[in-house]
């Protein structure tokens, strides 16, 4: 490895894969850094070493990962997988550790491809030993092979939680139960969307996914209330439709899923503005069509930038490759134009229905602001009901000036399980919109370094000289 | 309980966790064997001291914190298990050395 890169480009899902394959084909030179042991990301997690070989379990759109990921190791790029990258600044320094090892390496531009993840669901319980992210239960199925057994109740709403549902019906162990909290009052946002999404491939599949497990697991819709109880374990589930009478399941496992947000924290720590996205209720880096962010040099291309999907997520990948090499000088900007056409032809036949998703499956407001009982942030044990309490006593104007109070979001996770739920907390207690609020000040390292690690970077003889005494 | 579908063929692998010899397969991280063996929990919290096991198993939680080999605070979910590692419950705050 070297220290420095034409481009380096942070995770090997489907965006980061496409930026380097199509970086590469220009002439770039291109370092990949991901965090997983091998390339995937969480979409296709394990797609070249899944135990799971019959290709019907994880379904065709997973497997669409292989050509990607086949594509990318054909293409060259330098790959270094099991890197975490704690820092990112605008001078386009990439700060990693690879087995304890810290380094830093200088970038021409940097195309972040840092993904989604699944949206906090703080409900009573969720941080129960035997509850899980329904995302968490579908990554230990296509890394390991691994499925929950016993009373599993499946909670949420998204096209993740059906599709997860699907692969779980399709291994022979599907959940004994599916709660849909998917909020009834959305069909009507929903529904001007729905001749566009009827229209699209997706719909088809989306359907027969979702008639395959209705005709293997009971489901329960309408669900507006959700709590999870056990002494040291999750053993029960109580749900409430309404104002009807609360129902309580007994479980072994619950796994939680309400749809996904853009991992915020590198894009943020290294400066790069944010906006509120309303359809999906979350924040997002603002990027423009090439997947340029708010400073020069730093791309940023997939769900990071905003969710829309594995498929788009490639073509998006593929653009901000294809920008990046062009800001290098590596191809022409008539080259990039011309090369970009087709891919913006397919990104804009793989956005279409995107509307209907947003709309259907916008996780309701109660789900996302954390009940009175629920850990708001898991870390430093905040509950809903003290931070609406903090925010009206105090006037807390944003989630910043919550940490000074309540520790929430300075823990380990930083912010990761918390930030949109004390972002929308605070909005409802003072009644304006979560744009006004902003979000944590983020900064690196992004990830937890030890002493240890950091001073494991190679030192200049110039900055040994710096520190020494006499 | 996790349990493992019956077309996983991996090779075993040999570990401690808490100092009791256990085995996981090759391509698990630390999270999923501790999962495959039963184990919904991996540490107590340092605000209350409650039972945590890991949620997201992606790296954005950090509630599958184990010691690993003498060094605290490791993410379970994204060290790949190797032979002969030993893992430990992390109680509490990670302590001074580890």
């Amino acid at each position: 490895m070297s220290d420095e890169y034409d481009i380096v480009i942070i995770g090997a899902g489907p965006a980061g894969m496409s930026a380097a394959t199509a970086a590469v084909a220009q002439g770039a030179s291109v370092l990949l850094l991901d965090e997983g042991a091998g390339p995937g990301g969480q979409i296709y997690r394990a797609v070249t070493t899944t135990p799971l070989t019959d290709r019907a379990v994880l379904g065709p759109d997973y497997w669409k990962g292989a050509a990607i990921a086949t594509a990318f190791a054909a293409a060259g790029a330098t790959y270094q997988p099991g890197a975490t990258v704690w820092h990112l600044d605008a001078e386009r320094r990439v700060g990693f550790s690879v087995d304890g090892q810290a380094r830093l390496v200088q970038a021409g531009q940097v195309v972040m491809a840092t993904g989604a993840q699944e949206r906090p669901f703080p409900v009573a319980g969720w941080t129960l030993p035997g509850v899980l992210s329904a995302g968490a239960a579908q990554t230990l199925l296509k890394a390991q092979g691994l499925a929950a057994t016993g009373r599993v109740v499946l909670a949420g709403c998204g096209p993740l939680l059906w599709l997860f549902a699907a692969q779980s019906v399709a291994a022979g162990l599907p959940p004994s139960l599916i709660l849909d909290t998917t909020p009834r009052s959305n069909w009507g946002r929903a529904l001007p969307h729905l001749p566009s999404f009827l229209a699209t491939p997706y719909a088809r599949k989306g359907l027969a996914l979702m008639a395959r497990v209705r005709r293997a697991v009971p489901i329960v819709s309408g669900v507006t209330e959700l709590a999870i109880e056990g002494e040291v374990h999750a053993e029960r589930v109580v749900y409430r439709r309404g104002i009807r009478a609360p129902v309580t399941v007994p479980v072994d496992h619950v796994l939680l899923h309400q749809g996904v947000t853009p991992n915020l924290n590198l894009p943020a720590a290294a400066g790069c503005a944010l906006d509120w996205n309303e359809a999906q209720a979350c924040f997002q880096p603002r990027t423009d069509e090439w997947g340029a962010t708010s400073l020069p040099g730093l791309f940023l291309a997939g769900d990071g930038a905003g969710i829309a999907g594995a498929e788009t997520a490639a073509s998006r990948g593929a653009l901000a490759g294809l920008a990046a090499a062009a800001a290098l000088g590596r191809l022409s900007e008539t080259a990039r134009d011309r090369l970009a056409a087709p891919m913006r032809a397919r990104l804009t036949r793989q956005m279409r229905g995107r509307a209907f998703l947003d709309a259907l499956y916008r996780p309701a407001t109660a789900f996302r602001r954390a009940a009175e009982e629920a850990l708001a942030c898991r870390c430093e044990e905040v509950t809903g009901r003290m931070l609406r309490e903090t925010a009206e006593r105090l006037q807390v104007s944003g989630p910043n000036q919550m940490k000074t109070f309540l520790r929430c979001g300075m823990g380990p996770c930083q912010g990761r399980l918390c930030g949109l739920t004390v972002t929308e907390a605070i909005a409802q207690a003072r009644g304006v919109s979560p744009v006004e609020v902003g979000y944590y000040r983020l900064r690196s390292p992004v990830k937890p370094l030890t002493v240890a690690e950091f001073a494991s970077l190679p030192n200049t003889e110039e900055e040994r000289l710096a520190v020494e005494r006499g | 309980m996790f349990r493992r579908l019956h077309e996983v063929a991996r090779p075993v692998l040999r570990f401690r966790l808490d100092g009791e010899p256990v085995e996981g397969r090759e391509g698990d991280s630390v999270a999923a064997a501790l999962l495959a063996l039963g184990r919904d929990a991996c540490r107590e919290t340092a605000v209350s001291g409650a039972a945590r096991g890991g949620y997201c198993m992606m790296g954005v939680c950090f509630d599958c914190l184990v010691v690993i080999d003498g060094t605290g605070n490791r993410q379970a979910c994204l060290v790949p298990l190797r032979e002969g590692m030993s893992v430990e419950t992390q109680h509490g705050r990670r302590e001074p050395g580890r």
